[in-house]
């Protein structure tokens, strides 16, 4: 597209501000569906407004987008009750319940739709541009329209913040305090509704799917709080709305709706590999810190227990002794032996290596640890597996002062 | 290429042709994804199979060659195995990463086909609702057969249509037998993982390896009805006979058959609905639409499990209930020596319409009597409500010495055990308890008649 007028870039304007406002409240709203495991419920409700619009259309014999609107809503809604009778009622199970809705409704609607289409006037209905969504040819109204949505979302979303928490995190425990977990859940499903239905025309039943699920997902690895997740979430697809917009206006047949939904799924691997603590390289990195430490504690309470008989001398230990241990590969010694020289817990003498009066206190500690946490997990196993973690830490933080003294006699005794 | 008119009949012909093997072959495979809640991923490989097929008809320019099952299966299998990656080391949930996947390859798939092949008759709106009126006219000829001018004007049609096939129809049948060859060779892994996965691990069968072989097979499913009907009515084709099949059958070998029936039923009656002389509209739409109505007719009269028989069963236990409840209650008065004229059974959950059904019917069987003394029990009527009250007494005398209750607690389970007691398990009671003659409240037990009412349901 070129746009050396005005005309061109206020169109432009129009389909950035529709976009981002869409994707912003589609992001909010969508966290909720996200936590809530019902990502593809959207996508079922997104398909199964279609014979809804058709109908619409059929009765109301122009194309009146609040009609349309109201039709699709409503098919939207009777697709998800639909899932749920099927549920409720058969011995069908969800997830094939969520194919049949969103392929048997979308099918019917492709029909009608074809009927229309072959009808005097029918084609100016423009009804396939729902499927595939003709963001380019957003209009002020329709911004209008989306604004309006994302307004209702955040004020719902801001007086019912609390409930839809519960729900989203433990809906059986909202039940239990007595709140209608139900109508929360219908709520939550019916914001979801409205922005399907409010977005169909403008990004299509894919487009939609994405906008509701991507940026959720992605805000999830970078916080472990609702609320920032909400806020990130919207972000996201802001970012991802106008990044895609913008490609597509550029760059000659790139569709705008696919584009966004590959922003977004950059956004999203983005996410997936960096974000902190949650993100793929974080946490490799600190499954292999935690193996590391593990393999270290090993290589101490190897060299005290080889060192203990002689003690108080510490006397040399011969590297065979540690190169036969099955705990590390040669590579993860060399690296160990490094690690420990630096920390001056060791010296090494040749083929022999000896403790440290430095590493002695550290190897000592970490000895006393092991096997104190072994004679509790032999003597008050339930208690002891439930606290165990992995980086094995010091029993005097997690067990009651009595209980180590109780295991510290005993081990003396041994 | 003929670029000769089609005759009505070659058309109908060869339409219904392709959706019956396109049908079978998707349903047959549906019933396992069905059985192993894989609905979700088949929606999502058959959206994710997209850009194999842009890449493919990027390099070789046609949509009717076998490499399109390779490129398709190769990215059916990346969308599942890219969707389980993401859930297993992504911390994302299973549905997420589905939807995730499958949008992100789609629109892949989307814009390559709209940057690079805008000249062939493949965009993304066909993607989404097939073009199946289309899939008939380009054919090509099997046999260069000379018709003997001799035969009947029908037969000659009839061969005229049979040798010239449809491009896309070879794939077609290929999935199909592939599909049918699958399932007959791997009959027992297939049962075994759908049924009992963690049963099919234990015992050494690579259920990973059949997971995707099934997700490789229902690309290659997806591909082949993919042009015809688009991407989400193939789901239909998947899911929906399964699911009918699934309200009617509880073994294997007839889910298998009834689903290939719907299949074929839907392939037919939606062509002819979708014709031009019915509703002239989109074939695959169309097909979608009987599908869910072969379901929708499955689900309400399917005899065993549909919603209708199981009212049905629900009100004859309602209805049996409502009227041992009446025999009972004119029982213990006949004990106490009071007069019935209205029977209350609220807390039973009975409504009056159920207390005035059985009180016909027990009139009819002649259990009960209507005299001057209000409602009376007949000597049959006494006799089943002997045997029902035993239940009631016998249970609350096995409450009582089993579990301590307060006295005022076991009237309430007792009336609901009492009518799922049958005259074995009221023998076991009665041993238990060394032959009662009195329940905790002091009652008597009536003794053991010859079974007659409680014949049939023992439980």
């Amino acid at each position: 597209m070129i746009f050396w007028d005005w005309g061109s870039l206020y169109n432009v304007f129009v389909v950035l501000a529709g976009v981002s406002l869409l994707a912003a409240s589609a992001g909010a709203i969508g966290c909720f569906a996200v936590l809530r495991r019902r990502a593809l419920t959207g996508d079922a409700l997104a398909h199964g407004a279609l014979p809804g619009l058709c109908l619409a259309f059929l009765i109301a014999g122009e194309r009146s987008l609040p009609i349309l609107l109201l039709g699709a809503l409503a098919s939207g809604a009777a697709g998800i009750g639909v899932i749920a009778l099927l549920r409720r009622w058969t011995r069908i199970k969800e997830d094939a319940a969520i194919g049949i809705v969103l392929s048997v409704f979308f099918g019917s609607g492709v029909a009608l739709m074809s009927i229309i289409q072959n009808w005097p006037g029918g084609s100016r209905a423009r009804l396939e541009s729902f499927i595939l969504g003709k963001t380019a040819g957003m209009v002020r109204q329709d911004v209008y329209v989306i604004a309006g949505l994302a307004g209702l979302t955040l004020v719902v979303v801001l007086l019912l913040y609390k409930e839809f928490k519960l729900v989203a995190f433990d809906p059986s425990f909202a039940r239990v305090q007595g709140w209608p977990d139900f109508w929360l859940d219908f709520l939550l499903m019916l914001l979801v509704a409205l922005a399907v239905v409010v977005g169909l025309p403008a990004v299509g039943v894919l487009l939609m799917a994405a906008l509701l699920i991507i940026p959720a997902a992605a805000a999830r690895f970078w916080t472990e709080r609702l609320g920032i997740m909400l806020i990130l979430s919207a972000a996201f697809g802001v970012l991802a709305g106008v990044a895609g917009t913008l490609v597509s206006t550029f760059l000659e047949k790139i569709p705008t709706g696919p584009s966004i939904i590959l922003a977004g799924s950059l956004l999203f691997g983005v996410s997936l590999l960096f974000a902190p603590k949650r993100g793929w390289l974080a946490r490799r990195r600190e499954n292999a810190r935690q193996r590391h430490a593990a393999r270290q504690r090993r290589f101490l309470s190897v060299l005290y227990d080889a060192t203990e008989p002689a003690l108080p001398h510490c006397v040399p230990v011969p590297l065979a002794q540690l190169q036969a241990e099955p705990a590390w590969t040669t590579r993860q010694l060399t690296k160990l032996l490094e690690d420990a020289q630096r920390k001056q817990w060791i010296e090494r003498e040749g083929d022999t290596l000896r403790l440290t009066p430095r590493g002695l206190e550290h190897a000592g500690q970490t000895a006393r640890n092991e096997r104190l946490w072994k004679l509790y997990l032999e003597e008050y196993t339930d208690q002891a597996v439930a606290q165990l973690q992995t980086d094995l830490p010091l029993l005097e933080s997690v067990a009651e002062p009595a209980v180590i003294d109780a295991l510290a006699r005993k081990l003396k005794l041994e | 290429m003929s670029l000769l008119a089609f005759s009505d009949f070659h058309l109908a012909f060869w339409s219904i042709a392709v959706g019956c093997v396109c049908g079978v072959a998707c349903a047959l495979l549906g019933c396992f994804l069905v059985l192993k809640r894989m609905s979700l991923l088949c929606d999502a490989v058959g959206h994710g199979m997209l850009p194999g097929i842009a890449i493919v008809v990027l390099l070789t320019g046609t949509l009717s060659s076998f490499v399109l099952f390779v490129g398709a299966m190769v990215f059916g299998v990346l969308t599942a195995f890219l969707a389980q990656s993401l859930s297993r080391f992504g911390t994302v949930s299973e549905d997420s990463a589905l939807g995730i996947v499958f949008t992100s390859l789609f629109a892949v798939g989307v814009v390559l086909l709209s940057r690079f092949l805008g000249h062939i008759d493949l965009d993304p709106g066909c993607v989404f609702y097939g073009l199946f009126e289309f899939v008939p006219t380009k054919t090509f000829i099997l046999f260069d057969v000379e018709i003997p001018e001799t035969f009947s004007p029908t037969l000659r049609e009839l061969i005229a249509t049979l040798v010239e096939v449809p491009e896309a129809f070879p794939t077609m049948l290929t999935a199909l037998v592939i599909t049918i060859v699958f399932v007959a060779l791997f009959w027992k892994e297939l049962q075994l993982a759908a049924f009992d996965p963690e049963l099919a691990s234990a015992m050494g069968y690579n259920a990973q390896l059949l997971h995707y072989l099934l997700v490789a097979l229902v690309a290659a499913c997806s591909v082949a009805a993919f042009e015809a009907v688009g991407v989400v009515v193939v789901l239909a084709m998947f899911i929906v006979p399964a699911a009918t099949a699934q309200m009617l059958a509880d073994r294997m070998r007839p889910m298998l058959l009834w689903a290939a029936a719907v299949a074929v039923v839907a392939a037919v009656v939606g062509y002819w609905l979708a014709s031009p002389w019915v509703f002239a509209c989109n074939v695959g739409g169309m097909i979608a639409t009987v599908l869910g109505a072969e379901l929708l007719l499955a689900v309400l009269f399917a005899p065993r499990h549909g919603v209708l028989a199981k009212l049905v069963r629900n009100f004859r236990l309602t209805l049996r209930i409502a009227g041992e409840e009446i025999l009972a209650i004119l029982y213990r008065a006949r004990e106490n020596q009071t007069r019935v004229d209205t029977f209350v059974l609220k807390d039973h959950g009975l409504s009056r319409f159920t207390i005035w059904l059985a009180l016909v019917r027990l009139q009819r069987q002649g259990a009960i009597e209507r005299g001057a003394s209000g409602w009376q029990l007949t000597d049959t009527g006494a006799q089943q409500a002997e045997s029902l009250v035993r239940a009631h007494r016998l249970w609350e005398a096995f409450l009582g010495e089993n579990f301590e209750l307060p006295l005022d607690h076991l009237h309430a389970p007792a009336s609901r055990v009492e009518h799922f007691l049958g005259p074995e398990l009221q023998k076991q009671l009665a041993e238990q308890l060394h032959e009662p003659s009195k329940d905790p409240h002091g009652k008597q037990i009536p003794p053991v008649h010859e079974p007659q009412m409680h014949s049939d349901k023992s439980t």
